[in-house]
């Protein structure tokens, strides 16, 4: 164990009883986290024998099968939904960092022209939010209704992102842009060949939030997408899993069958997996990106 | 939240021309910062289209909106959707669940991240510390309709506890379908997702403490309590206040997917809240006008809200959320 792990002297040593009950509290509040993910895992990846027999779920399987995985990848309802999710996760999060970024960087010299009200407009969004209704207007009046860019332009930009972009950018020595300028360099070369490559850590961050955004995206769907062969998976989960619903196709057919306990988990899984992939990195990034920039200010 | 703005700089100098911005003319520095105003115009674009105008379009508030009908010939109404909504039933319903379930917010999840922050701290085992943190931190980052499938697949109907019940011959308990407990299970369900959020930040604020202050409070004698109460707490008050008002400036958006999600199965009378009822009698109902000056409201006394308890906040000597620099 590290130095850091030594007890203060002033400490004082806690008792036996008080020890104890740390630990109890520690592995409940653990338990009581992670419990449900396993129930989850475990039922999804059952038998429907196993589950028949016991109820309907399984805390830990008896036997591994992927059936239910099998079953929804192979081109039905939920194989296009994954599509959908991904398209929009990746497009969304390409386009929402390159407008962020790029907004960022044209913000962060405060003797340029118009900066003030500028940046004051990017900054009231904080304040305002449109609503939604009229929001739902707007991109009806635009013809997105049942398009899946409306998952995406609505919220593209996040103020919030594009404080702690710009904040990072502002942090960089300007003698080493000045220096540039010098050299002949315009401002969109200093950008993309000093600016992001200095700023990796804290675009990579912004990103993640902006891709954990557009995976977990589920009313703005239901809002705006009435034909069920462009629903994100978020949507199929509600339908499958929390009201165990058939999907109806455009035409009113059933495109499904009502879902059975395996492939209900099986999707949540699905739609589960990614977030706990990249958690590990945001994770290790949050304290970085986000604290300093959150609460420094 | 971030400060409104935080300048760190003065004003970028280069030799030359450019060292005494204010000799130039507006079309001078037009000229010279064109590329730095192309680079900001998609993103402004997108928040005009996507913010301002629809801003805008909560005039539809005050007119008589068809949705079959261009919003211009629209005949304007005056108050009368607000007179409609203000004699709602259903909308004083939906103000006192907001209400209700920002108070049990504040009052019961509030503490718990602050409890578990100082539990983490005071572990020696700077490993145990980091899984707990890691795990307690994990739902934050999922959907609302994950978070509510998993509290179904262990609390609902035929979920892991009531068959654990039946199994005894015990009754099941209708954890996630009765209505008056509903506001408890939405606390619950956001205790359960964000509690490792704030914990981390209260953790942040508590490792920030110096801790020479604690050993001179133990050196003058003062035990765990008045450690707490004389060293810890004053510490991270800051953060507390911000939270807080957060937290308030936010009181009337009480989680909007999770409710939405979880409406049908106790009924609007439990679970009706601002704006669910904008989305079912705005949209739901085809009666826009009537939606959209429930959103106005919403809007309007939430804004309200945010910018009190800044003041508030700055009255009592406390950063707020923001400032002017």
């Amino acid at each position: 164990m590290s130095t850091t792990d030594a007890r203060p002297v002033w400490a004082g040593k806690p008792s036996v009883p008080t020890r104890v009950i740390k630990a109890i509290v520690l592995i409940v509040v653990a338990v009581v986290v992670l419990f449900p993910f396993l129930v989850v895992v475990s039922t999804s990846l059952a038998s429907q024998a196993d589950l028949t027999a016991n109820g309907g779920f399984m805390i830990l399987p008896d036997s591994f099968t992927f059936e239910a995985y099998r079953a929804i990848l192979s081109g039905g309802v939920v194989t296009k939904a994954v599509l959908v999710s991904v398209f929009v996760t990746v497009v969304g999060t390409t386009l929402s960092l390159i407008c962020t970024t790029l907004a960022a960087y044209g913000l962060t010299r405060r003797d340029s022209f118009g900066h003030r009200p500028i940046l004051t407009f990017f900054l009231l969004t904080f304040l305002f939010t449109p609503g939604i209704i009229p929001s739902y207007l707007m991109v009806k009046q635009l013809g997105l209704i049942d398009n899946v860019w409306a998952l995406i332009l609505p919220s593209a930009i996040s103020a919030f992102n594009l404080v702690i972009v710009r904040g990072f950018f502002m942090g960089i020595p300007e003698e080493l842009l000045d220096a540039a300028r010098i050299d002949g360099a315009g401002e969109w070369r200093i950008f993309a060949t000093i600016v992001v490559p200095l700023s990796r850590a804290v675009l990579a961050v912004v990103g993640l939030f902006y891709a954990v955004g557009y995976w977990n995206a589920f009313f703005n769907a239901m809002l705006y997408l009435n034909d069920t062969t462009r629903w994100p998976l978020q949507l199929v989960v509600r339908t499958y899993v929390l009201q165990g619903n058939p999907i109806l196709d455009a035409s009113g057919d059933a495109g499904s069958q009502p879902p059975t306990q395996a492939v209900q988990m099986a999707v949540a899984v699905l739609a589960l997996l990614p977030i706990a992939m990249i958690f590990p990195f945001l994770q290790r990034n949050f304290t970085k990106g986000v604290l300093t920039g959150a609460i420094k200010g | 939240m971030p400060t409104f703005v935080s300048e760190r700089h003065k004003p970028r100098s280069l030799p030359g021309s450019t060292r005494r911005p204010s000799r130039l003319s507006r079309t001078q520095r037009l000229r010279r910062d064109r590329s730095m105003l192309l680079m900001v115009l998609p993103a402004g674009l997108l928040l005009l289209v996507f913010t301002y105008v629809p801003l805008l379009g909560n005039v539809i508030a005050f007119l008589d909106y068809q949705p079959y009908l261009p919003i211009d010939q629209a005949p304007w109404v005056g108050f009368a959707n607000f007179q409609l909504l203000f004699t709602d039933p259903a909308f004083w319903g939906a103000v006192s669940n907001t209400l209700q379930i920002t108070f049990l917010q504040v009052f019961l999840a509030f503490p718990v991240p602050i409890a578990l922050a100082l539990l983490l701290s005071s572990l020696i085992s700077s490993r145990v510390k980091k899984v707990v943190q890691t795990v307690v931190y994990l739902p934050h980052f999922l959907s609302w309709v994950l978070v509510v499938a998993l509290f179904q697949q262990v609390l609902g109907g035929s979920g892991v506890v009531n068959q654990f019940l039946s199994q005894q011959g015990l009754h099941s308990i209708g954890f996630m379908t009765t209505p008056e407990t509903f506001k408890l299970l939405i606390v619950a369900q956001g205790v359960w997702k964000d509690a490792g959020w704030a914990t981390i930040i209260f953790l942040a604020a508590l490792t920030a403490i110096d801790d020479a202050l604690y050993e001179s409070a133990a050196i003058d004698g003062a035990g765990w309590w008045r450690r707490l109460w004389h060293v810890t707490l004053p510490g991270i008050r800051p953060i507390i206040a911000i939270l807080l008002i957060l937290n308030l400036g936010q009181a009337l958006n009480v989680g909007f997917e999770q409710i939405l999600l979880q409406r049908a199965n106790v009924g609007p009378d439990a679970a009706e809240v601002l704006d669910t009822y904008v989305y079912f009698h705005g949209i739901g109902d085809g009666n826009f006008g009537l939606g959209a000056a429930a959103g106005l409201f919403k809007g309007v006394v939430g804004l309200i809200l945010i910018l009190v308890a800044n003041k508030v906040s700055h009255l009592l000597g406390e950063q707020g959320v923001y400032s002017r620099q």
